[in-house]
């Protein structure tokens, strides 16, 4: 259990050096205020406030200005005169300027911004706590986020050396990382003299590999986020978990001993490591039999308050344990899990479309439905019109008919599409483009590029052997490679895309994947002639997924790591997993 | 726009002075401290504006504002508002009387003075910091009083005013006039990829050109064009999204937007009113007949009491499937503890009058979603002996208790051994136990084990 990393591993940065750079500038610009006394969450309704002034931290949306702008105007009307500021954080957008321009209380309200853009959940993770970032980039095409993420990208820089090493797969991927070069170019010298810390740096688009996020998961960490959905690194228990009457939150992060142990751990190892490990603690009460009172003064002192310390986060993590196993025998999570792998290695389709279309039709949950039609869709390159037409109808009438703007939606992400015949679709095109002029084609390209793009995930799982021949069962205990994080089933295909990078240091070998990822102008590498870095900080990699990555990649690299001996560090837009990219996407009644 | 290097030294100064002077507290102190050293080690990106961060800030307590604008406005004044400054913008807010004047040294604060003191002998001085400032970027302003260049703020090349617009700096953009300015500025903004900047320079050209350009120049402009269609979803303007997506012909994308309309509106009567308009719009074929369902749905919410809301009868209406229907259906009996029901929804007549069991969904499903409502044995033993193949009956009459339909079958099977094991499941001296004695007994029964 929880294998200890080779010896020669490097050490982590220390990242709470952001957390003390962003809570120092908050509580600056809260101080230029007189007395903030309280902090109320922005909702659409009147302030209740009493106060001469009112301070709004938020982020840059125009339905928060328009909030801002009714509360500000619904003062002037009623004759009262109060003094407003807006920070707005990571950054202001010239939008929401607009807004409060046209709304009349651009002088009224004064503004500010908090460039707070990494927060550090645990050590080796900072998220941007950008959820949004999904919607806007990979459904409405939205750059907005590109600037804050080369931001946070200078800032890490700046703080731990330049970044000698640089890979990256997607569009998104790739502006960013231009944006970034360009903010270090004009602030040149920066990062000059400076040894790099970290060696390699990893940029991933999150639409380079859906199928990954799309499944359940079943290590630990990626399971109670599934479960009970963990919120900025802390998960609130319900009474169910607590055995008591009370909801409890809990941060989860490695300095939780017992979790630290068990995160990365796939379930089915968890119910045993945590019995014996309250054996352990049951033995070591039990010494306190027996002893003197001189060492029972000092059992008292020194090791009781870790004792039931322990004991409080072991009996935690027990109820969570058998809350989730409640809650998965009763939705049949075994005969889920074996229509997903039979969906990821291709196999019994038929069977698994049934599955599905009997999920929507007992209205299981949307979320669920959605998300097993997106990996049908995404595993077999889309569906058979026929299915598609099916199974839509039956998901309207069973979950309703607005939902037709979730299938719009997803069919534009390219997470849910119909089959078309892909080679007569090139040739029809390439026709018509000779026919018309450009401008025309273009056009045509576009509207025939939903389709254009194709997901290939068949081609890429064989040519990258994302399926794990196994003869005989997969030792969950010992796991031997990273498919232990979706029971030996699969290899989630954005880790292993980083494991072949970081084995080449380049992207030789690999063009038929990056085609088949329809990435052939996203993809880069670049490296400083001049090396600098040392062993050490060259077995430290950066790996930015934009548009989120789920706990159980987190896992896998963290498997790697220890098998190879580098060590990740992890910077997401956001931590995301399969209900979270659906709900993005759904399109339903505020 | 994030916050720069300078605006950070000045925090960090003025914020320290506050902790140094109010708070002895060592702990803080020294957090404070290790802040201050990291961002130190950031080197001083230094903006031009940066003299501006010795004035006083005028806070809360400062006049509110006059008018400020960042670019998008027009007046003949504007060159005071491209004045670049955030801080400025930021808190002190009577800007333009101040923008005119020449910087008048009393604005120094005492803050300034201290400032000095509290640090530490890396301190570096303007000089220092200007020095830094990579003049290729800012080489025509350095050497000018700021006074003076702010009128030569109006030659900016569109890659200088889109590097101002990114760093969030106010950046008029009215001399951009000419169409071809005006595309070029929109080249550069999206070559720079921030979509911030992308839809400010949208927003621009939106309220400087009529809609037919616009949409006409957009179009060969994918990625601006996503912003755009994106900024009118937003802010709400229907209208205008509306004309685009006509102008571009994407008649769906069209329909779909008005019909996202309807999520906003509370009232059923209203609401269903509204859907009416959508039956016509262009929807693939698929569609218009969801759009088509969705109306008549609502219109049956209305009227749920009405005959017309009989189970059947909305299956026929909607088109629902078998399975589907079978399914909600038989949920929602078994809820209701309703077993007649659920036996007629599985009984169909041939033409000669026989009834059938029948169940699309496969009986064995039919059983588990029984028991999932905890339908006792009796219930459950009538459909698990149902189930055609014999292996998944056995499972499913086993893992149920369903104890007869076990006996029975491996009588049929005449497999003795498993009827022997069976026997040790039930309970002792109940009722199975004997039926199973006496089967194990009859001679009756060719075994075949």
């Amino acid at each position: 259990m929880a294998f200890p990393h080779r010896p020669d591993a490097p050490e982590l940065p220390d990242f709470s050096m952001l957390k003390r750079l962003a809570r120092d500038q908050l509580i600056y610009l809260l101080e230029q205020q007189h007395e903030v006394d309280k902090l109320y969450k922005v909702e659409n309704k009147p302030a209740l406030s009493s106060n001469e002034q009112l301070c709004f931290l938020v982020r840059p949306r125009i339905k928060n200005m328009r909030y801002i702008a009714n509360l500000v105007n619904a003062d002037k009307l009623a004759g009262r005169t109060r003094k407003y500021k807006v920070i707005f954080s990571p950054q202001k957008f010239y939008a929401c300027e607009m807004v409060l321009e046209e709304e009349g209380i651009y002088g009224d309200v004064s503004c500010d911004e908090w460039a707070f853009s990494l927060l550090p959940l645990d050590v080796d993770l900072l998220s941007m706590e950008l959820p949004e970032f999904f919607r806007d980039y990979f459904l409405e095409g939205d750059q907005r986020w590109i600037n804050t993420v080369a931001q946070a990208l200078h800032l890490l820089s700046t703080l731990y050396g330049p970044f000698p090493n640089s890979y990256g797969i997607g569009r998104c991927a790739k502006m960013s990382y231009e944006l970034w070069r360009k903010l270090e170019e004009e602030e040149d010298g920066e990062t000059k003299g400076r040894r790099p810390e970290i060696g390699h740096t990893f940029l991933l688009d999150r639409d380079t590999d859906f199928v990954t996020a799309l499944c359940s998961q079943v290590v630990y960490e990626g399971l109670v986020d599934d479960t009970f959905r963990i919120k900025c690194g802390s998960v609130d228990f319900g009474p169910e978990v607590t055995s008591s009457d009370k909801s409890l939150k809990v941060l989860l992060n490695a300095e939780d001993k017992v979790f630290s142990e068990i995160r990365n751990e796939h379930f089915s190892n968890v119910f045993g490591f945590l019995s014996q490990k309250a054996r352990n603690l049951q033995a070591q009460y039990d010494r306190r039999r027996g002893m003197d009172i001189k060492q029972m003064k000092n059992f008292v002192s020194q090791e009781l308050k870790g004792l039931k310390q322990e004991h409080r986060l072991l009996s935690l993590h027990i109820g969570a344990c058998e809350s989730i196993m409640k809650k998965k025998t009763k939705q049949d999570f075994q005969e889920l899990i074996k229509t997903e792998h039979a969906l990821l290695e291709g196999f019994s389709i038929r069977e698994s479309t049934s599955y599905i279309e009997e999920h929507i039709d007992r209205q299981v949950s949307p979320i669920e439905s959605l998300r097993l039609m997106c990996l049908l869709s995404i595993t077999e390159n889309g569906l058979i019109p026929k299915d598609y037409r099916s199974l839509k109808t039956q998901y309207l009438q069973s979950y309703g008919p607005e939902h037709l703007l979730t299938f719009s939606n997803l069919r534009r992400a390219g997470l849910l599409t119909e089959q078309a015949p892909g080679d007569t679709l090139t040739a029809v095109e390439s026709k018509v483009s000779k026919l018309v002029t450009d401008k025309a084609a273009g056009k045509i390209t576009d509207a025939f590029s939903s389709l254009a793009k194709r997901s290939n995930f068949r081609a890429i799982s064989k040519k990258l052997n994302l399926i794990p021949r196994v003869d005989g069962e997969y030792d969950l205990k010992v796991p031997r490679d990273m498919a232990y994080v979706f029971s030996g089933a699969y290899v989630p295909l954005s880790c292993r895309i980083i494991e072949q990078v970081l084995e080449r240091r380049s992207w030789q070998g690999l063009d038929e994947v990056v085609r088949l990822l329809n990435c052939s102008e996203f993809a880069f590498t670049d490296m400083t002639k001049e090396d600098k870095a040392s062993s050490e900080s060259l077995r430290l990699i950066l790996v930015v997924f934009l548009g989120g990555c789920t706990f159980s990649e987190i896992s896998a690299l963290r498997f790697l790591g220890r098998e190879k001996g580098y060590r990740f560090i992890f910077l997401t837009t956001a931590v995301t997993n399969s209900a979270r990219l659906m709900e993005a996407m759904s399109e339903v009644k505020a | 726009m994030n916050r720069t290097k300078g605006d950070e030294e000045e925090y960090w100064n003025s914020s320290k002075f506050k902790a140094f002077t109010f708070d002895d507290e060592d702990d803080e102190l020294s957090q404070l401290k290790e802040s201050k050293r990291a961002v130190n080690s950031l080197r001083d990106f230094v903006d031009d504006d940066d003299d501006d961060d010795d004035l006083e800030r005028v806070s809360w307590s400062g006049e509110p504002v006059g008018s400020i604008s960042w670019s998008i406005k027009e007046t003949a004044g504007n060159s005071g508002s491209t004045h670049e400054g955030r801080e400025q913008l930021k808190s002190r807010n009577s800007f333009s009387s101040y923008a005119q004047l020449p910087k008048p040294t009393s604005t120094y604060s005492l803050s300034s003075f201290f400032r000095g003191r509290t640090r530490p002998g890396s301190f570096q001085s303007l000089s220092d910091a200007l020095s830094d400032t990579p003049a290729k970027s800012y080489a025509p302003e350095l050497g000018r009083p700021k006074g003076e260049y702010r009128d030569y703020s109006n030659d900016w090349s569109p890659s200088d005013t889109v590097r101002r617009l990114r760093k969030g700096k106010v950046c008029s953009l009215e001399r951009f006039r000419s169409l071809q300015d005006k595309l070029q500025l929109l080249e550069e903004a999206v070559s720079m990829h921030d979509g911030n900047v992308i839809t400010a320079v949208l927003i621009f050209l939106k309220r400087t050109l009529c809609k037919e350009i616009l949409f006409r120049e957009l179009e060969v402009r994918q990625v601006a064009l996503r912003h755009l269609i994106h900024f009118l979803k937003e802010i709400g303007d229907q209208k205008l999204l509306l004309d685009l997506f006509r102008y571009l012909d994407r008649t769906e994308e069209l329909a779909l937007s008005h019909y996202r309309e309807h999520l906003n509106i509370q009232d059923p009567e209203k609401r269903k009113e509204f859907l009416k308009t959508c039956i016509g719009l262009p929807f693939s074929a698929e569609d218009s007949a969801h759009i088509q369902d969705h109306y008549t749905l609502l219109e049956r919410q209305i009227i749920i009491e009405g005959t017309f809301s009989s189970p059947i009868n909305l299956k026929k209406t909607f088109k629902i499937p078998d399975k589907q229907y079978v399914l909600t259906a038989l949920a929602a009996r078994a809820k209701l503890r309703a077993w007649h029901d659920v036996d007629a929804l599985f009984t169909t007549k041939n033409w000669l009058g026989y009834t059938k069991k029948r169940a699309p969904i496969g009986f064995h499903r039919v059983v588990e979603i029984l028991h999932k409502n905890s339908a006792p044995v009796q219930i459950l033993q009538e459909y698990v002996n149902l189930v055609e193949d014999v292996d998944t009956k056995l499972n499913l009459a086993t893992k149920f208790k369903c104890h007869d339909v076990v006996i029975d079958t491996y009588r049929d099977l005449k497999d003795r051994q498993q009827l022997l094991a069976y026997r040790s499941k039930v309970d002792k001296g109940s009722a199975e136990e004997e039926k199973i004695d006496a089967l194990l007994s009859s001679p009756q029964i060719r075994w075949k084990n």
